[in-house]
């Protein structure tokens, strides 16, 4: 795995930005266990300060130190776009593959119900959730439904894959190998999918921030937990832009940029790297 | 005499196309043959893309369910949807041969992978003693080891290596009867007899039966001892393979061993082929006809 | 003898790459000399991965990165058009294609266009370089499938409404309607059943004595180059081992790797024990010192691991790399157990 990275870095510019990108976005939001204040205080610190050398990234209207309030921001917003990922991929993973191997009548239910996802739209559904829930929608139950609404394209994707694998010889081989569908899935199909799972999970983060980063800065989640949209929330209903306190959303906005860049960065070069065909030729074959 | 493997009047029909242009395909139209517990044979089913051939390996292999007819297999049926243990059980007596021996595998996964997977599965062993003597003993038998094999990938290895270890894994829950489809219709020259001579040598020193399907008639006059040949569907020619091909009677079987490229006169350029065989040939295709018996054992489709 | 419409000469060809710091060099095609004369059929074979593939595409002058041409020429003597494909500019190669240089292709569906009318395809590749449109442009192509015995109407339809044999041979009149000098065709007829196989050849053989035309014809079969060929050349590991008349390379081999590939061929009529030959072909990436052919070589003697041999020329026309090429005899006698023809 070292070895790996290593070699990653050294050969693939890509790669290595996007690492250093990503690695410095999670540093900085993994400041936040140490941090001096609790984020949820206001006027804890003088109000409309500028970036200086005491307050690095200034202070906002409500009285909050930006650095260590961006820090919970961050994580809290990075946490988020894991989990969707994570669930979403899980999803993906099982419909997809099954679906395409087991074909058949299971093939047909579970493409009619990836077809409703890929039709419903997810932004007023999560309008509806918010005003359901209120305040029963958190970081974690939010990511919940996210997942629900991110798996569909990706499914139909891995579905396609499968399909082909299913129809190679070697997976014919494996079922007279005595070899259960769950083996043949897992070990025979799942490294053919790993590409598309990897970039298709970087580029679900990104949808799935994103998502929360429009609905927070509308107020449609819960405002008090600060995430980058709650923050871009606040600075806008405080009039930023109008007061002159620009650090309050430049801030912000170039984090998630620059987090964006390292994940897609990322989401390529791995790509390239663990695709099969690239494998076999670095192998020898 | 009791019977290893009965088809018995086993016909397919797929039905192609959508709702307006419903076309149903014969792909097999009642196949009958049968091989004997006592005599392992290698049995040969000839013909070209389109004839059936596929299809009819596919029933025998439990891939597809005949549309009628009936398969045992040691007198039980095996022609209907059955569950996954009694799919095992049916798997540890018939395997098939894979076409492509580098497709057989899985290029990102050890090929001993297979091997064990089968030990495991089919002869209950579970501890590593007994699962490395297995699968030593298979590759033994085609002339491998495991120290050759274990921990090694597909591309490390050569084709008829992989070939070989693909038989091999095959041959672990000892199955009287392997199901060959094209197995060298894939592979380069140098490669071809070295596997045609080894299902040889598995039916001479192993007594395993081999269902040996392909489009080639020198390996079969080379391998086989009975051979059926079809077109489209429908057996036209069944008997003993020497005598069948010394001297085909049906037109079809006719046809194809004159379209068989000869080397005795390489370099004359001599490509003809009589046009009035393969009208007489295509005329015949569709006409139901009925198998006579003829005084040599073999049976011809007559009109 | 008649004169040479391609000459290669020392012709080097690699594939030369790089994988996250994976340096590799594939010596695809490896110092060969041949020649192709004018109005003959001249056979390939070779196994997979022996260098033959990335040979033709060399003659074909579609050489695309990371393969590049290392050292050698590959000129072409066509009327009014003398080129080098190694220094050729686009310019020059798109001018011979199809008019000079065609190729029939092994995937007919690959070649045509899924949702084209035949006739359409037509026009598309063959409009230009003949330069004839409307009217002459049909008249010329009708001329054309005519010899090639297809019906007109095959040019109003889709490629999927026509057999796999049919598809063949309109492949094959696309490639040869502008009458092109030189034709490769690479293993046209491996995917066609034993039948059509034959019509098909028959049928190449025909039209390149209509048009007098060179033909390089590459299969591994080699009962195909049996009865396609006039001479064949086989490759092994990225170099030409024999090359020669093909009744000759049939009866008198030179070189053990062709007697074995004569030897292996069953018969029908024949149930002599047919020979195999273990090992596997050379890894390009990293070829034994020597022969290339000597780890698998039944003659193999101490000079064939450390020198190469050269290809020298062992009779008239015939010319063999191996240092033991008058001990190799004819594995099998192609005459015995002569086949009952039916």
């Amino acid at each position: 795995m070292f070895a790996v990275v290593r070699d990653l870095i050294r050969y693939n510019a890509e790669f290595a930005i996007g690492l250093v990108l990503v690695t410095i976005m999670v540093l900085f939001a993994c400041l936040s266990f140490f941090s001096p204040v609790d984020p949820t205080m206001i006027y804890m610190a003088i109000p409309d300060m500028p970036p200086s050398s005491q307050y690095w990234f200034g202070t906002n209207s409500r009285g909050q130190d930006m650095f260590w309030q961006l820090s919970f921001a961050l994580r809290n917003t990075l946490t988020f776009g894991i989990i969707v990922a994570l669930l979403s991929r899980v999803l993906s993973i099982t419909i997809g593959l099954v679906s395409g191997y087991l074909g058949g009548w299971v093939d047909r239910v579970l493409m009619f119900i990836n077809d409703i996802f890929v039709a419903v739209p997810p932004f007023p559904v999560l309008v509806l959730f918010y005003f359901v829930m209120r305040s029963g929608l958190n970081t974690y139950t939010l990511a919940l439904i996210m997942a629900t609404l991110g798996w569909a394209y990706d499914a139909r994707l891995i579905r396609s894959v499968a399909l082909s694998l299913k129809h190679r010889e070697f997976t014919r081989h494996a079922r007279f190998s005595g070899m259960s569908t769950p083996q043949v899935l897992l070990q025979e199909h799942l490294p053919y999918v790993m590409p598309i799972i990897f970039s298709t999970a970087m580029a679900n983060m990104i949808w799935s921030i994103g998502m929360e980063v429009t609905l927070a800065v509308l107020g449609f989640t819960n405002i008090n937990i600060p995430t980058i949209g709650t923050t871009l929330y606040w600075a806008n209903n405080h009039s930023a832009m109008v007061v002159g306190t620009w650090w309050w959303i430049a801030i912000p906005v170039v984090l998630i940029v620059l987090t964006f860049i390292g994940l897609f960065l990322l989401a390529v070069s791995m790509n390239e790297y663990i695709d099969p065909r690239s494998r076999l030729r670095r192998m020898g074959a | 005499m009791s019977t290893l493997l009965d088809v018995k009047d086993v016909s397919k029909h797929f039905t192609m196309g959508g709702l307006l242009s419903r076309k149903v395909v014969r792909a097999v139209e009642s196949a009958s043959l049968s091989l004997s517990v006592e005599k392992p044979e290698i049995f040969t089913i000839i013909g070209e893309s389109g004839s059936g051939k596929t299809t009819l390996a596919r029933m025998i292999l439990g891939l597809e369910l005949p549309s009628s007819g009936e398969i045992s297999f040691r007198g039980k049926t095996v022609s209907h949807r059955v569950g996954r243990k009694e799919r095992l059980q049916f798997m540890a007596n018939v395997q098939p041969v894979f076409q492509n021996p580098f497709e057989a595998f899985n290029p990102l996964k050890r090929i001993d992978r297979y091997l064990e997977s089968t030990a495991k599965r089919f002869l209950k062993r579970s501890d590593r003693a007994g699962l490395e003597q297995a699968m030593d003993g298979a590759l033994q038998k085609v002339g491998l080891s495991l120290a050759e094999v274990k921990g090694r990938y597909p591309h490390e290895m050569s084709g008829g290596q992989l070939q070989r270890a693909a038989i091999a894994r095959a041959l672990i829950p000892n199955p009287p009867l392997l199901v060959a489809d094209e197995p060298v219709s894939m592979v380069d020259a140098s490669l071809r007899m070295s596997i045609v001579n080894l299902l040889k040598s598995l039916r001479d020193d192993l007594g395993v039966s081999v269902i040996y399907i392909t489009h080639d008639l020198a390996t079969a006059y080379y391998i086989s001892n009975r051979l059926i040949i079809m077109q489209r569907g429908q057996i036209v020619e069944m008997g003993d393979a020497r005598a069948v091909l010394d001297n085909p009677e049906h037109p079809y079987s006719r046809l194809l061993k004159a379209s068989v490229l000869s080397t005795e006169d390489a370099g004359s350029g001599k490509l003809g082929t009589d046009p009035g065989m393969v009208a007489l040939a295509g005329e015949l295709v569709g006409q139901s006809g009925r198998l006579v018996d003829r005084p040599d054992g073999r049976l011809v489709r007559v009109y | 003898m008649s004169e040479d419409l391609l000459k290669v000469e020392g012709l080097k060809a690699y594939y030369q790459m790089n994988y996250f710091g994976v340096q590799r060099e594939v010596r695809a095609v490896d110092d060969i000399t041949m020649s192709v004369r004018k109005n003959e059929i001249y056979g390939i074979a070779g196994e997979s991965s022996s260098g033959k593939t990335s040979f033709i595409k060399v003659l074909a002058a579609a050489i695309r990165p990371p393969m590049r041409i290392v050292a050698g020429s590959v000129k072409y003597d066509f009327k009014g058009l003398a080129m080098d494909v190694a220094t050729a500019t686009p310019a020059q190669i798109e001018a011979a294609r199809w008019k000079h240089l065609s190729y029939i292709m092994q995937g007919s569906m690959s070649v045509l266009n899924p949702v084209r009318r035949i006739g359409k395809t037509f026009e598309d590749f063959a409009q230009k370089p003949l330069g004839l449109r409307g009217d002459a442009f049909r008249q010329r192509v009708l001329g054309h499938l005519d010899r090639l015995k297809l019906r007109p109407d095959v040019l109003n339809a889709y490629p999927h409404e026509l057999s796999g044999g049919m598809r063949q041979r309109v492949t094959i009149g696309l490639a040869t309607v502008c009458h092109p000098e030189f034709v490769i065709a690479d293993e046209p007829t491996t995917a066609l059943d034993v039948v059509v196989q034959k019509e098909v050849l028959a049928l190449i053989r025909e039209i390149q004595q209509e048009m007098g035309s060179s033909v390089v014809f590459v299969t591994h079969d080699m009962s195909v180059h049996a009865n396609m060929t006039d001479r064949v050349g086989i490759i092994y590991a990225g170099r030409l081992v024999e090359e020669g008349p093909t009744r000759q390379m049939f009866f008198a081999p030179r070189h053990p790797y062709t007697a074995h590939l004569v030897a292996s061929l069953p018969r029908i009529g024949d149930t002599t024990q047919r020979p195999a030959l273990e090992g596997r072909p050379p890894n390009l990436a990293n070829p034994p010192q020597g022969c290339r052919f000597h780890p698998r070589c039944p003659l193999v003697v101490d000079k064939c691991k450390s020198e190469v041999p050269p290809l020298i020329t062992v009779a008239n026309d015939h010319r063999s790399a191996c240092w033991r090429w008058q001990d190799v005899e004819p594995l099998v006698n192609p005459q015995a157990g002569h086949g009952v023809p039916a």
